[in-house]
């Protein structure tokens, strides 16, 4: 069985900064291992731009972007496999692959860093009864058609749900010359960035339906049209508002979900409200060596925080490898209190904390004019105004290694959102 | 004198904002709640530009498209004009990263390039 120090899974943006870290950290064996024939992840098919301003303070294409990482990895001479897809995984961090080249791999690793990404959220996990007809496909997969495969899966288009990936694509499909009748959005906001409501809906023209719903699909071979309805607070349907809107194609844009059979494999614990691995502040599993990063984690919006994580990620598996790693102090785990739906990390040492450690979180609502509030135990050490909060945009607290001081016994972190 | 109505991109708040315009210029901005805002709409009223990005065919490439964006910004009532200028636009493989595919578009002094590398079909 072939050895490494450090293997990791998937070549996206997050594999491709956790193995560009580990090499600065003098971590010669690695291997990245992509499914794909290309690295770069889902930053190839996303053509447009917004990507990079808080890394590199301009705004890059998604291919631009991935360029500049990957070219980093070749200049770094970091090896790599395509079209591997990673079959298996266990706590032992024994990996199994499977190519063209060498059939099945077995590769035993010191360290490995998961970094598959996630996947879109099919139509079967959202039971919209109506036919089974053609036309029906996720905004991601027709943004791999248009981009990349330079083919429009539709003329006459409904978007269920507002997500980024949506609003994208209906702007896409506008300047292709389809028709983006309109955009249908179950919650009372969108979850997408302002920006891209701006300029993907607004500029052209295209509306946004909040607590909208599709409720039935029609059509034969292909779809013909959906019936759109009106939804209350309770996400209940109100009678009477149905509407038939003719289209030939249904793009849904309803979520993402953390890819993760390989972590289950493992039988690493999955967190019911991120969909990705529970980690520490080193980004590092509840097996050791074994180390997760980027959207397999939690989802984000923004390639930049993927990055950043990674980076982290495989810095700290390198350290690992190296016998350098030490956690000191006590195991604190950090919770989701009112308003906050989760945390990554959900543990950190108390004396590991550097300068100081980024707690990333979404909240679970709509807020204006609250306070981000962590606890430890019962006592507040920290109260910041938001004149906004929102769902759609990840929130970052930095706990620094002060608040711990002359403070033992710490049970429990929590982050809160407050009225004052 | 016309009124509009934005909403800031400047950040998470995104507030409603209404502009009162005439003559070309900015008399009257409300509803911003910071200088971005206000910044925001007098660009968005007199001089509103988006970068364009699309795809285009490749010959002889070992993929079918390769993506391409507009160097800097447009003006925003030149996109559709853009896009049917980009159309039917083939280049042909190997094509790099930054390579200007389209000089000039539409006279605005800004250049269409590849933002990646497609190789030769093998
Ligand atoms: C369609 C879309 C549009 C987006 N738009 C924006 C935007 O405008 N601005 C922005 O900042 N961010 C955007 N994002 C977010 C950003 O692109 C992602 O957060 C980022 O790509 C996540 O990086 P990743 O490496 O975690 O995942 P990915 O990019 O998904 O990479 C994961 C890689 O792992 C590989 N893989 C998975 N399983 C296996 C396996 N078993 N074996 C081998 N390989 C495997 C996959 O093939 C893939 O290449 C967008 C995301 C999506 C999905
Ligand atoms: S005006 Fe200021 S506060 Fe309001 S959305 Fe714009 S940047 Fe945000």
């Amino acid at each position: 069985m072939k050895e490494y120090d450090i293997v990791i899974i998937g070549g996206g943006p997050a594999g491709l900064a956790a193995a560009i870290s580990a090499r600065e950290e003098e971590i010669e064996n690695i291997l990245i291992l992509e499914r794909e024939d290309k690295l770069g992840g889902i930053l190839n098919q996303c053509i447009h731009n917004g990507f990079g301003l808080h890394i590199f303070k301009e705004e890059l294409t998604g291919p631009e972007y991935a360029k500049r990482f990957i070219d980093k990895v070749l200049k770094l001479n970091i090896p790599y496999k395509l079209n591997t897809m990673v079959i298996d995984f266990n706590r032992d961090k024994i990996i199994t692959a499977v190519n063209e080249e060498d059939g099945l791999l077995e590769i035993k690793a010191k360290a490995v860093v998961l970094a598959m990404g996630c996947r879109e959220r099919p139509r079967g996990a959202l039971n919209i009864p109506g036919s089974r007809c053609a036309g029906i496909l996720t905004a991601g997969t027709a943004q791999k058609y248009v981009n990349i495969k330079g083919y429009l899966p539709g003329k006459k288009i409904v978007v269920l749900g507002s997500g980024d990936i949506g609003l994208i694509m209906a702007r896409r499909m506008t300047l292709e010359g389809a028709k983006v009748v309109e955009v249908d959005e179950l919650l009372p906001y969108s979850s997408g960035l302002k920006r891209n409501i701006v300029q993907c809906l607004n500029d052209y023209n295209i509306p946004l339906k909040l607590s909208h719903t599709v409720v039935d699909i029609k059509g034969k071979e292909r779809v013909e049209g959906v019936t759109v309805a009106q939804v209350d607070e309770n996400r209940n349907i109100i009678p009477g508002t149905e509407e038939f809107v003719s289209c030939d194609t249904l793009l849904l844009s309803v979520g993402l979900i953390p890819e993760n059979e390989l972590t289950r494999k493992a039988n690493i614990e999955i967190s019911g409200n991120t969909g990705g691995p529970m980690v520490d502040e080193t980004m590092e599993t509840e097996i050791p060596g074994v180390f997760a990063c980027g959207n397999v984690l939690h989802v984000h919006d923004l390639v930049d925080f993927v990055t950043m994580e990674s980076m982290e990620a495989g810095k700290n598996a390198a350290r690992y490898v190296k016998g350098m790693y030490e956690k000191k102090g006590e195991v604190v785990e950090l919770t989701a209190g009112e308003g906050v739906r989760y945390t990554v990390p959900v543990w950190v040492h108390t004396g590991n904390l550097g300068d100081g450690v980024d707690v990333r979180f979404r909240v679970s609502n709509v807020y204006r004019d609250k306070y981000i509030s962590v606890y430890f135990d019962d006592v507040r050490i920290m109260h910041l105004k938001k004149r906004i909060l929102t769902p759609g945009e990840m929130e970052t607290i930095r706990l620094k290694p002060a608040f711990f001081k002359d403070r033992t016994d710490i049970r429990k972190i929590t982050i809160k959102v407050e009225g004052e | 004198m016309i009124k509009k109505e934005l909403i800031c991109i400047g950040c998470p708040l995104g507030c409603s904002l209404e502009v009162l315009v005439e003559n070309g210029s900015v008399i009257k901005i409300s509803g911003h709640s910071c200088k971005k805002g206000e910044d925001y709409a007098v660009k968005e009223c007199t001089n509103p530009t988006r970068i364009i990005t699309t795809t285009l065919e490749v010959i002889n490439g070992a993929e079918a498209m390769v993506s391409v964006k507009t160097e800097r910004d447009i003006p925003k009532d030149k996109i559709y004009e853009c896009i049917r200028a980009l159309k039917g636009v083939k280049v042909e493989a190997p094509v790099e990263a930054g390579q200007v595919i389209v000089e000039n578009i539409l006279n605005t002094g800004v250049n269409v390039i590849a933002t990646k590398n497609v190789a030769r079909k093998a």
